[in-house]
């Protein structure tokens, strides 16, 4: 530990290139970590999934609705707690660029299976009281400003015309993955002003079993129910639910990764020639120092640490900043991340991420200057 | 006078291991730079070629995907009728009546995806001159039959020539493959449409696609269209409508790859800045007996600028040639307006090489400049006392 002074006077003696080299490895950990926090937001869905809740959805395809009819048998399915339906909207506010969820749901049910949407009781009893009004996520309300009173009106795609809720509450995650950014209205309202060959149908059942052992059992259970009428189900738990929408983006994610490997990589690149340069230049010193009684092993040390403190360093300002910078600025992508926080498993990958390249970058370096020849060096200067 | 450019190669080849790995990094920002635009490239391009200028498509108003669209048989047949629907050579119009329904179905590496299931007339092929058969045969209309598109064969499970695929409990068998040039219906599975409405008790049309006889005629059948009280329909020009669809991803994808090019290019600039001065630092002595000679300070700085500029260059270089083989490679994602899978191939194009050396020659000319300005300013007399 005694001589961390040493390797830090070492940095010190040449700051221009130690803040290039710790600022350019904080740019590539600062990109790492929003790369991979792309990928963890889409993943927010999957964490915020609860064991015991199950989906109920056509068969063939998400396309297809289910009759309202098969509410009252999803009930008496043995191993069914709770059941509660809702059909996605799919409409815009003013510009189809303005993309959040909206679902119509049974609000008299909704709560009971999604424990974690918090509501003021007040917020609460006014949505179930009116049947054109709505509840919005925070993080909704506060991108476009609403307030509790607000009328929000929405263009439908999939249900055409505009809609105009009320906003009567604002709901919250218990956690931070729920997402936040979604528009909940009701069912009967959007069912009761549907033509007639349109009504009673439903996009989604969510189903709340007594315990996650159980979700295989009563998956089978439903699916065998309806499995020869004209409208099958397919019953997943949430998560595999979850993890088949994010299955749809595609190959982001490998990507994604690609790009962050090459980053790493090509900085990992840039930082071993300036290792590599700084220990050149001290080639006499080292000498000097092995002159002096210095082991080989010490050296080894000296020089591998500076390039590890250095390393290690632009890592924490990358890595802190990522953190600081989305956290502050409420950044969505225009709508397409809703959940994007960096995470702490993120930050500390980052960070061993830059461990790893310090350790890369000096390895050459410390070694050649632990096996320097003393005589050869002392004679290259005179 | 100028210094050759000799001098500047010999000196990069004098510190091969500095040279090569301040090169690869740079060049490996262009790559990023290369990799991201011939991503977004390929997207745009697969959604952007699927629509044809000549041709308009109807669809609900309101509508930004053919999924959400309904069109009823009355409709169709009232918007059939326009006088500025070309004329096809049996002299009924040149137009067809689609139905687009998503399937779930499984890919070839066991995950599933939502495939376009699109009920076609034999007129989609002739509004389509870029769909060819390249294998196989036509489906048979009033048959189970389907043919389905280049890249859905190559992905998804059950879709070569002679497989039975199962959509709406009935076995359809895969009788040709079609290349539809890189747009998003080379993803989409195509079948007989009258028999597609019974099968997937589907009473109503998605879509209306026609060719006009005169481009011009657009704006007048789109008001009439558009005000007729027997339907809600909005008309648009078929490209600009799947341009639409693109739109928000693509960019997306672009602010995604300038963000992060650009913030790596800070990167690589603080890499190519510190191998300068570290050149510029270990020749001095160079430096002062260049001035000595006679060489004008310009000439250091633009020799030294020249150098770094080179040393970008290469790397720039290595960069567009690992984005070569990235060109062609397919990938896959969701068409979010429509929900539906979209493969697509990345486009490397000429102008994204050039844009890429550039790229990398701009980010070695700012790394050097600084560095060459510093050599420029030598005093000679204290230059050459140093060791």
């Amino acid at each position: 530990m005694k001589y961390v002074r040493l390797i830090v006077a070492n940095l010190m003696r040449a700051k221009r290139r130690t803040f290039l080299t710790v600022f350019s490895i904080a740019v590539a950990l600062f990109l790492f970590c929003t790369l991979r926090t792309v990928i963890t937001s889409f993943e927010a869905s999957i964490r915020a999934s609860e064991a015991t809740r199950l989906v109920v959805r056509h068969g063939a395809s998400l396309v297809f609705p289910l009759p309202l009819s098969y509410r009252d048998r999803l009930t008496q399915v043995q191993g069914v707690t709770g059941v509660t339906y809702g059909n996605w909207f799919g409409g815009f506010y003013q510009d189809p660029k303005n993309q959040f969820a909206q679902f119509a749901m049974d609000v008299p049910t909704m709560f009971g299976l999604f424990p974690e949407t918090v509501i003021p009781p007040d917020q609460l009893r006014a949505f179930q009281a009116e049947r054109t009004s709505c509840i919005i996520g925070r993080a909704l309300a506060r991108k476009y400003s609403w307030k509790v009173g607000d009328t929000v009106p929405i263009i439908g795609t999939i249900y055409p015309g505009e809609w105009r809720f009320v906003v009567r509450g604002i709901y919250e995650g218990k956690t931070q993955d729920v997402d936040e950014n979604t528009l909940f209205f009701h069912w009967d309202y959007l069912n009761e002003s549907l033509p007639e060959g349109r009504k009673n149908y439903v996009g989604i059942y969510w189903l709340r079993i007594a315990s996650p052992s159980m979700a295989a059992a009563v998956s089978e259970r439903v699916d065998a129910m309806f499995q020869n009428s004209s409208q099958p189900t397919k019953t997943e738990t949430e998560k595999a639910f979850q993890a088949g929408f994010i299955s749809m983006i595609g190959n982001v994610q490998l990507l994604l990764t690609i790009i962050g490997s090459a980053i790493v990589f090509a900085i990992m690149l840039v930082t071993i020639n300036t290792m590599m340069m700084a220990a050149r230049e001290r080639t006499t010193e080292i000498a000097v120092l092995k002159t002096l009684g210095f082991s080989n092993g010490l050296i080894l040390r000296l020089v591998g640490g500076e390039a590890l403190l250095v390393s290690l360093l632009g890592g924490l300002l990358g890595c802190g900043l990522a953190a600081l910078v989305f956290q502050k600025t409420d950044f969505t992508g225009g709508g397409f991340f809703p959940n994007f926080r960096v995470l702490p498993q993120t930050v500390l990958t980052g960070i061993l991420l830059a461990a790893l390249m310090g350790v890369l970058s000096g390895l050459a370096p410390a070694i050649s200057a632990a096996h320097l020849k003393i005589a050869n060096a002392m004679r290259k200067v005179v | 006078m100028r210094i050759p450019l000799a001098y500047n190669l010999r000196n990069l080849a004098a510190r091969k291991v500095s040279t090569v790995l301040t090169a690869l990094g740079i060049g490996l920002v262009s790559w990023v730079f290369i990799f991201t635009l011939a991503l977004a490239g390929g997207f745009q391009a697969a959604l952007q070629s699927t629509g044809s200028p000549e041709n308009a498509i109807v669809v609900r108003s309101g509508s930004t995907a053919e999924l959400t669209s309904i069109i009823d048989r009355e409709s169709a047949a009232a918007i059939e009728s326009q006088p500025e629907i070309a004329k096809a050579p049996d002299g009924t119009a040149l137009a067809t009546r689609e139905l687009v329904v998503l399937w779930n179905l499984p890919r070839k590496n066991g995950t599933t995806t939502n495939v376009v299931v699109r009920g076609v007339t034999a007129k989609s092929f002739a509004l389509r001159p870029k769909v060819r058969l390249v294998q196989g045969r036509m489906f048979r209309p009033g048959l189970e039959e389907v043919v389905v598109g280049k890249l859905a064969n190559e992905r998804i499970r059950g879709c070569s020539i002679g497989d039975r695929i199962k959509l709406a409990g009935h076995p359809w068998s895969v009788v040709g493959v079609f290349d539809a040039q890189g747009t998003s219906f080379d993803s989409e599975i195509w079948g007989d449409v009258e028999l597609f409405m019974p099968v997937f008790d589907r009473p109503v049309y998605q879509s209306v696609t026609f060719r006009l006889d005169e481009p011009s005629h657009f704006g007048a059948i789109r008001k009439r269209l558009e005000a007729d009280p027997r339907m809600s329909v909005a008309v648009k020009h078929e490209d600009e409508f799947y341009a639409a669809q693109s739109a928000t991803l693509a960019t997306l994808l672009r602010g995604l790859g300038l963000f992060v090019t650009l913030i790596m290019a800070l990167g690589a600039i603080s890499g190519a800045l510190n191998t300068m001065y570290a050149a510029v630092g270990s020749r001095t002595k160079e430096i002062g007996t260049l001035l000595a000679l006679g060489f004008s300070r310009g000439s250091v700085l633009l020799s030294f600028l020249i150098e770094s500029t080179l040393l970008a260059v290469f790397g720039g270089i290595v960069g567009c040639l690992l984005a070569l083989p990235v060109n062609g490679m397919t990938t896959s994602t969701t068409n979010f307006a429509s929900f539906s899978e979209i493969a697509f191939r990345f486009q490397v194009t000429p102008l994204m090489l050039l844009e890429g050396l550039i790229f990398a020659a701009v980010m070695g000319a700012l790394g050097g400049l600084v560095p060459s300005r510093n050599a420029a300013r030598r005093v000679i007399v204290e230059a050459l006392r140093q060791v």
